[in-house]
């Protein structure tokens, strides 16, 4: 067992998908916690938040570069945000590429037995579980979905998942922890639910009123930072406390339900909706008649504790909507320029904040030297 | 903007860290009864549950149809209600009647009504219904729950509660009138499986009326495979008078009977699930004991219609 002897928590970590919203915001809670020395993100376009020691590196697509930047950085966690599962984000060419052989390719890298890799945290959704006629009202982990995927992205998500499976069952020293999340809300992501409930009215499938649950984005950066920084090797569904009824999650956004798909043949009538504005995304359809919840007790039961329940996090959504005609445009948003940011880390004209365990400078911060 | 309550602002101090002794311990993931402090707690300012069960859509619902139902249409009496325990999982089995009956509803309504600390009823029932529009709406909010074993598992183990099965099920709904109050078979009597693996207790009910109250002379299966439904009754007021026609209840006289509850810990508990043997023996046993419980019932009523 090598993996005991290894250092157990994470001090160099590799986050791939840096400049997806999750990457950056990862990025960014982990840049606060000392005992992480190292924190390299990978992806292939610049990052959209503002990092402050985080080395980015740009790889292509593929990740096919990855295993030398692994073995050379010493990298002991890998967390891999990467994974498309909203088709709003990208295409489906784009998201087969970067969730199948993405995932493979990284999977590749960290593999080996003088990989130092100890720790792969591997951000999945519950997309796995499907949403069908014949589902259990809460999907525990060790449930599989019961027909087979009918949309590309779905199909995406259970190949992902599979070669991680198959990875954690090979490389027995690395402790492999996969995260499920139900569908995210919040203010500053954007997913098919934000989208959907942004719209005046919100379209229903015609006599359903299915059950759906969330996680705050708040909490998606918690969960991922908790296995990050814990030994929790295994699956674990991650959503907010509470399952709501469609029609209630649109009441408490302030707008009215707008039942105009028909229950049969949706897809007739998807066209004529997108051209005026409404596009439901494939693996909405499903949803949007069955519903799906997720029993969260086994992550819980590890210590992590949700900020929010499901209802707070459809409240929260819905200040956001409120309050963004008046907010609109007046943050800026952020461009990365490697140059400046090269010259931030490694200029040594760079007045650096003081290490903390560096007594003179520390104290040199405090006279105002 | 929203991120005031984000990572950053915690201190990674307190944050527990695996010691570094070098042999840290292996999370184990804690035993059932634990699990069950781990459920959502009830958020006071929801008017459903996680189920998608309404209190006002049901409240709305006892108020007026049922309470007409049970007062005046079917005027139901009701015997050994005190067989229903107050407290822990606990499975009604009972038997069914055609088209679509209301047992599950008189049932229901004679727990809230007549137990003295009665508690919500969760009614199992087909998948079909969550694919059907209309139903699919309707049924949770009142307390309808898809019939699939994990369900029913967290509704008797981890939550507690009061559910109503038909181990009829689909055969049970179909039968004509000339078969009324023969038992179907019991499947292969999953529901005791289901109550002993939660440790529940089984109480089983019998009900006499609802066989009259909607005799189904025949089915039609060309109209059940055109309307896409599961089963296509022909009643007395169904399809004649429309959708509407499906409540179309006779006024028979109802007599609903709660038996002794039996203790499936006391068979065994959650080992003795695996036993085939016993799980089909204690599932002929419910089954006779209803069975003889209507032939009682019904050989001591004088009219269909007065009781």
């Amino acid at each position: 067992m090598a993996g005991l002897s290894a250092p157990s928590e994470a001090r160099r970590v590799l986050i791939t998908g840096l400049s997806t919203y999750w990457g950056g915001r990862l990025a960014q809670a982990l840049e606060a916690f000392e005992q992480v020395e190292v924190i390299i993100g990978v992806d292939s376009s610049e990052p959209t938040r503002e990092l402050a020691r985080t080395e980015f590196v740009k790889v292509s697509n593929q990740h096919s570069l990855l295993r030398r930047i692994v073995r050379a950085a010493e990298v002991d966690t890998v967390i891999d945000t990467r994974l498309v599962v909203n088709s709003v984000n990208a295409t489906a060419r784009e998201a087969h590429e970067n969730n199948v052989i993405g995932t493979l390719n990284i999977l590749a890298a960290c593999a080996g037995r003088d990989s130092p890799v100890r720790r792969y945290v591997f951000k999945s959704s519950a997309h796995y579980y499907g949403s069908e006629q014949d589902d259990p009202a809460f999907f525990t982990e060790e449930m599989r979905r019961s027909r087979a995927p009918r949309t590309l992205l779905e199909r995406d998500i259970v190949e992902a998942e599979a070669a991680v499976e198959d990875f954690a069952q090979k490389n027995r020293d690395v402790d492999v922890t996969v995260l499920r999340f139900a569908n995210v809300l919040g203010a500053d992501v954007e997913t098919a639910f934000t989208r959907l409930f942004s719209l005046p009215l919100v379209p229903m499938v015609l006599g359903f009123d299915p059950r759906v649950q969330f996680i705050h984005e708040d909490d998606v950066v918690h969960a991922l930072e908790h296995a990050a920084f814990r030994r929790i090797p295994g699956v674990y569904n991650a959503g907010a406390d509470g399952v709501l009824a469609l029609s209630e999650a649109i009441s408490l956004v302030d707008k009215r339900p707008l039942p105009i798909l028909p229950p049969w043949g949706a897809g007739a009538i998807a066209a004529p909706l997108r051209r005026i504005g409404m596009r439901i995304p494939d693996e909405l359809g499903n949803l949007l008649r069955f519903g799906r919840g997720i029993d969260n007790r086994h992550l819980k039961a590890t210590g992590f504790e949700y900020g929010y329940t499901s209802r707070e996090t459809v409240l929260k959504l819905a200040e956001h909507l409120r309050l963004y005609p008046v907010m609109r445009g007046r943050e800026q948003a952020y461009t990365y320029e490697r140059e400046v940011e090269e010259f931030l880390r490694w200029s040594p004209h760079v007045r650096r904040r003081p290490e903390r365990d560096d007594g003179v400078a520390a104290d040199r911060e405090v006279l105002g030297i | 903007m929203a991120s005031e309550r984000t990572s950053l602002s915690r201190s990674p101090e307190t944050e527990p860290v695996e010691a570094d002794d070098g042999a840290p311990a292996l999370p184990e993931r804690r035993p059932a009864e634990q699990m069950r402090d781990l459920l959502p707690a009830i958020e006071t300012d929801r008017r459903l549950d996680d189920w998608g069960r309404s209190e006002r859509v049901e409240g709305a619902f006892d108020r007026t149809l049922a309470e007409f139902f049970y007062r005046y249409w079917f005027r139901v009496e009701v015997e050994g209600i005190e067989n229903v325990p107050s407290e822990g999982g606990t499975l009604l089995v009972s038997n069914h009647s055609g088209a679509l009956p209301p047992d599950a509803m008189m049932i229901a309504k004679a727990i809230r009504d007549e137990h003295r600390a009665p508690r919500p009823l969760y009614l199992t029932v087909e998948h079909f219904f969550k694919g059907y529009p209309g139903f699919s709406m309707l049924l949770p909010k009142l307390g309808g729950v898809a019939a699939h074993p994990a369900n029913v598992h967290r509704l008797l183990f981890d939550e507690q509660r009061l559910v109503l099965v038909f181990p009829e099920g689909r055969k049970g709904t179909e039968k004509l009138y000339k078969d009324r109050y023969k038992l179907r078979r019991f499947g292969r009597g999953g529901f005791v499986e289901a109550a002993m693996a939660a440790e529940a207790k089984l109480v089983p009910v019998c009900v006499v009326g609802a066989e009259e109250a909607m005799p189904v002379f025949a089915q039609a299966d060309l109209l059940k495979r055109l309307t896409g439904l599961i089963y296509f009754p022909i009643t007395p007021t169904f399809p004649w008078l429309g959708p509407l026609g499906i409540l179309g209840y006779l006024p028979a006289k109802f007599k609903i009977r709660f038996l002794e509850p039996i203790d499936t810990v006391a068979l065994g508990g959650p080992e003795a699930r695996h036993d085939r043997a016993l799980v089909q023996m204690t599932a002929q046993e419910i089954r006779a004991r209803i069975q003889e419980n209507l032939h009682e019932m019904v050989a001591r009523r004088r009219s269909v219609w007065l009781g």
